[in-house]
């Protein structure tokens, strides 16, 4: 199936004696920006961490563009940001840039454009430990953006930030979708899923439910996806 | 491994150590200082038990700093998720192990050099053997220190604990590696455990330099220390786990 970029077959990952995913199958497709969406602790950063590799998982497969996540000829192909900064506080933003830039083997039009893609342009000199929250993710954001991945996944990479630059951002990444990027993004805010070309509502560690935010909310019969997403769990409870 | 990675690691620390003038002019100023302390504290009474404690010193100090330094920043990266980050991009465990020790052995030199040249030129420390090479162990000793903390970093969660590491891993190498009482003066058994650690060549090592002008011995202490510094590496290595629980 080489039109999905990742496909996720059975999946039970287990931290300590919690189960935090159950055995779950789901498949993204190539070249879209899919939102996985859910309230906070439903599981969606062991998700991601599953599919990029760096999840030790108890069963089932990962695969993403046909090799087993996490395998070497992924390194380079899977961009990857994670909820909290992974940046160095004590270096610039260009700093940092081109550190990782040189382990990516990325060019110096790249840190600069990765820099102008998150809008620190007029930070780019500043040590990083000074900026602000969502200037520190707008960093980490950056660091993915040096090349352009075939798979980018993006957790939480918004929050917190001005509408104006989310507007943008989200724009950025239907831009890298339509490039062939195919780009998972995380939210705990519902409104975002209407920026999706497709969803996967999470909660307590299972999909309950996949499919463009408008047939979502169509078969669920209500106005937006919050709504479908009570409509959802209480037609569960109900069964 | 790739030396562009390689390279760009070391060249990372650099730059991170240079932002942080109040570290990096401690790493370079307190062995100095340590070891004028020692000078000035036998220098009223007879004989020479500063060139006899010297060169011990100068074996330790590189080693414990190097080994602190090298555990809180390694413990930091693990904690940060940089390290995460890392190990999900071209970069292999021992890219971003030989960095670091690259990183931290061209400080030892700068901090050796400094802390050899005070001792024997202004302090009056006296070498049989060649200056030069009593620098070159110093910076064994530094390597290993940096080795060592990059594998007890992964037994660490908080820099609190990776700072406890030292009197357990370093004190005891230091009681028995011949400063206090000759190695071949300690109970058998101690002398047996005196054998198995390092610091206890590193110091053989510097006072050989001292007594004597051969330096046949000199060098195949320094291989063992060398032969400690790459085990501590490996293991090091294995501790760096690409998928975590």
């Amino acid at each position: 199936m080489m039109n999905c970029a990742i496909e996720v077959n059975d999946l039970t990952v287990v931290r300590g004696t919690r189960t935090v995913l159950p055995g779950i199958s789901f498949t993204i497709p190539t070249g879209q920006v899919t939102g996985l969406l859910g309230p906070s602790g439903c599981g969606k950063s062991t998700l991601m961490r599953s599919v990029v590799g760096v999840q030790v998982i108890s069963s089932g497969t990962v695969t993403v563009l046909g090799e087993t996540a996490g395998s070497k000829p992924l390194r380079d192909r899977v961009g990857y940001v994670t909820q909290a900064a992974s940046i160095y506080d004590d270096l610039t933003v260009a700093e940092n840039l081109r550190f990782f830039a040189r382990i990516l083997a990325a060019t110096a039009d790249d840190v600069e454009r990765s820099i102008g893609a998150v809008d620190l342009d007029d930070h780019r000199d500043q040590v990083v430990g000074n900026l602000s929250g969502g200037q520190r993710s707008r960093a980490s954001l950056a660091v993915a953006l040096l090349r352009q991945p075939d798979v980018l996944v993006l957790d939480e990479p918004t929050v917190g930030l001005d509408p104006v630059l989310r507007r943008d951002l989200w724009a950025l990444f239907h831009e890298l979708a339509d490039g062939g990027t195919t780009v998972l993004v995380s939210s705990h805010v519902m409104d975002e899923a209407e920026r999706c070309d497709r969803l996967l509502l999470m909660r307590e560690g299972r999909i309950i439910a996949d499919d463009s935010p408008a047939a979502i909310k169509a078969s669920a019969g209500v106005e937006d996806i919050e709504d479908a997403f009570l409509a959802l769990v209480e037609k569960e409870a109900a069964t | 491994m790739n030396p562009r990675i390689t390279l760009a690691v070391t060249g990372r620390v650099l730059t991170q150590l240079r932002r942080d003038p109040r570290t990096l002019v401690m790493l370079l100023v307190l062995p100095c200082l340590l070891i004028t302390l020692l000078w000035w504290m036998f220098d009223d009474l007879p004989g020479n038990t500063f060139n006899e404690l010297g060169p011990g010193l100068l074996a330790i100090f590189p080693f414990i700093i190097m080994f602190l330094v090298t555990s809180v920043t390694t413990l930091r990266e693990r904690g940060s998720g940089t390290l995460e980050r890392l190990l999900s991009m071209p970069m292999g465990k021992g890219d971003f192990l030989v960095g670091y020790a690259l990183a931290f052995a061209l400080v030892a030199v700068v901090q050796s050099v400094l802390a050899v040249a005070l001792s024997v030129g202004l302090l009056d420390l006296t070498i049989q053997g060649p200056v030069w090479l009593l620098t070159v162990v110093a910076v064994a000793d530094a390597v290993l220190g940096t080795a060592l903390g990059l594998f007890v970093s992964a037994f660490a969660n908080t820099e609190f604990q990776a700072v406890q590491f030292m009197p357990a891993l370093v004190i005891p190498q230091i009681l028995l590696c011949g400063l206090f009482v000759k190695r071949e003066l300690l109970p058998g058994v101690l002398e047996v455990i005196s054998d198995c650690l390092p610091l206890s060549y590193a110091t053989d090592a510097m006072t050989h330099l001292t007594t004597s002008s051969s330096t046949a011995e000199v060098w195949q202490d320094l291989a063992v220390v060398a032969a400690f510094a790459v085990a501590a590496l490996a293991l090091g290595a294995m501790t760096l786990r690409r998928r975590t629980p």
